[in-house]
């Protein structure tokens, strides 16, 4: 983390670089006069010199952290034999039946003699030559194929819509069980209000938090114990809102469910519509997870892996972090 | 500095890529191990009785209106059996055409398609889901399989419901497909001669193919020729209960 840390005194917060609530406190960052932190305050580790340069927390209870890598694991298996399976017919509608006319995306491929094989990408009608990537790619022996999805994007890595099956949907139940019971444990242990529900308060702070983010200026200190409200947005609408669609959208798509629940199709406006809507929120979560990624690194790297390991979190206290109300 | 955070930038992508590629590479090692897509495979049954356990046994499928009618219904696999026998039939109308019913049944049968198209029918207009993930909507006319299996009685002993099939592929391999009696029985499962008003012509797998609206389209043998009521398909073809699934698809294909 230290490369990018030019971290000055924290005398002017405004100027301040954020990550200087993470570098590691060669300069001792003092805070005497700190209110006590509303989340989870346990202060583990007084600093030698007596005043509390920096504080521990814990962050992450075990059933979080376990629930977090098991869908690390998953996650990844999903949305990569998804694509697998997608490829066996790559094209979106929408409604109940797919006229095969009529996408919404097509990843398609045209061959003429003189160009040859050429990946094309057919979105509401308008056609984008993605020849390497999308239609057509090459495989590792670097011939191109008709293929929606390149090899590196699936499991297995070549055409078998048997095997990419299999994986997903041995590797879905496990994301479902382990969404579940994680959904039940934050709603029974109180993680879900206290910790991720955004407050009236946390969302008339919404446009400030946006702007620092845009400006990598990322909460410090006491701040930076309990999540800002874009990462309460963020974890809510994935847990309560993309977890479950990815599910029901999936479940759509199963002849015997529509058979016992009919009203699935009404939801989502017919089974290529949940098809089309599966593969959006697919999307939406790959794009959570990278924003994520990004946040977790630009964000102290180490502090929040191990958080996320051992469940002790590194907060620096500061000795002005009174953000304005 | 700055060039050290490139240089390192670039060797922090250059390791995510390789652990990419190379877990890529683990991924297709298990998926060709013989172990691996068997644990895998563990979902299957999973899935199967978990939507039994949710779903009423004898849920119907939705059925649409004739709008809501595909303008094209796709053929798929098979769409001209190459089978001089099957030639032979498809040439002459299928007047010589007969349906066997055999296996563990009181009385076997040898019903000709005059004799299906006597049976009570039912008419039902529902979606085809293909596992390659396409829809398609058709108008599909036949005889409900139970009217079949209550003419041949089933022993006690018999629990699925085999088809045989005319349509070799390129390895000469023979399609079959097997489902339980809980489908078998379902009133939308149907052994079809008509589809969208008209005679099933042969790309869609005439004289019958079969009908079972609440699994996917592989399930539904087309130009079915035989059918065998067993106590096990262990001993059928590659013993997993079907053409497809001895290649590697679920039995159970309700999703």
């Amino acid at each position: 983390m230290s490369d990018i840390v030019g971290t000055g005194g924290p005398s002017d917060e405004k100027d301040r670089p954020e990550q200087a609530a993470r570098s590691e406190p060669d300069e001792p960052i003092a805070s005497p006069d700190l209110p006590s932190a509303p989340v989870l305050p346990e202060p583990l580790s007084p600093s030698p010199h007596g005043a509390p340069a920096v504080r521990w927390i814990y962050r992450h209870t075990l059933p979080v952290r376990l629930a977090h890598w098991i869908n690390v694991f998953c996650l990844p298996v999903l949305v990569m034999s998804g694509l697998q399976i997608f490829n066996a017919h790559p094209a979106l509608y929408w409604g109940e039946r797919s006229d095969r006319d009529r996408p919404i995306l097509a990843l398609d491929s045209d061959f003429s003699e003189a160009e040859g094989l050429r990946g094309v990408t057919r979105v509401f009608g308008y056609s984008f030559d993605t020849t390497g990537w999308l239609g057509a790619s090459s495989d590792s022996s670097g011939k191109l194929h008709r293929r929606g999805f390149p090899s590196w994007a699936t499991i297995p890595s070549f055409q078998w819509l048997a095997m990419g099956r299999r994986w997903h949907f041995f590797f879905a139940w496990i994301f479902v069980i382990n969404g579940v019971l994680f959904g039940l444990y934050t709603l029974l242990s109180r993680h879900f209000d206290r910790d991720l529900l955004p407050v009236p308060k946390d969302l008339r702070g919404i446009g400030r938090s946006v702007v620092d983010h845009l400006r990598f200026r990322h909460p410090a200190g006491e701040e930076a114990a309990r999540y800002n409200v874009l990462q309460k947005i963020a974890y809510t609408g994935v847990v309560f809102v993309l977890g479950p669609l990815i599910v029901l959208t999936g479940l759509t798509m199963s002849p015997r469910m529509d058979a016992a629940y009919p009203g699935l199709l009404a939801l989502f406006g017919g089974r290529q519509a949940a098809r089309t809507v599966h593969f959006i929120v697919c999307f939406a979560f790959v794009g959570y997870t990278s924003a994520h990624l990004f946040m977790v690194a630009v964000t102290g790297l180490w502090n929040n892996l191990r958080s996320m390991v051992i469940g002790r979190y590194r907060v620096a206290e500061l000795g002005d972090v009174d953000h304005d109300p | 500095m700055i060039r050290n955070r490139i240089d390192r930038r670039r060797f922090m992508l250059r390791s995510v890529q390789a652990l990419g590629l190379t877990l890529l590479a683990a991924c297709d090692k298990l998926s060709q191990s013989g172990w691996f897509p068997r644990i895998l495979g563990a979902a299957e049954g999973l899935t199967r009785e978990g939507q039994r356990l949710i779903t009423p046994r004898m849920a119907m499928a939705p059925e649409y209106s004739e709008a809501e009618r595909s303008p094209v219904f796709p053929t798929n696999g098979t769409i001209d059996p190459d089978n001089p026998d099957y030639r032979a039939l498809s040439q002459n109308d299928f007047a010589g055409w007969t349906l066997a019913v055999s296996g563990l049944v009181e009385h076997p049968a040898k019903l000709s398609l005059a004799e299906l198209r006597g049976f009570p029918s039912r008419t039902q207009i529902t979606r085809h889901d293909c596992v390659e993930g396409w829809s398609a909507i058709a108008k599909w006319k036949g005889v409900p399989l139970g009217e079949i299996l209550n003419r041949v009685r089933p022993l006690p002993s018999a629990r699925y419901v085999v088809f045989y099939c005319a349509d070799p592929d390129d390895s000469g391999l023979a399609y079959y497909e097997s489902i339980d009696f809980d489908d078998a029985y379902h009133p939308q499962t149907l052994l079809a001669y008509e589809i969208n008003d008209r005679v099933l012509p042969v790309a869609h797998g005439a004289p019958i193919r079969l009908r079972l609206e609440r699994q996917l389209g592989y399930k539904m043998a087309k130009y079915v020729m035989r059918i065998e009521l067993v106590e096990d398909f262990k001993s059928i073809g590659g013993g997993r209960g079907g053409y497809w699934e001895d290649q590697g698809y679920e039995w159970y294909a309700g999703i």
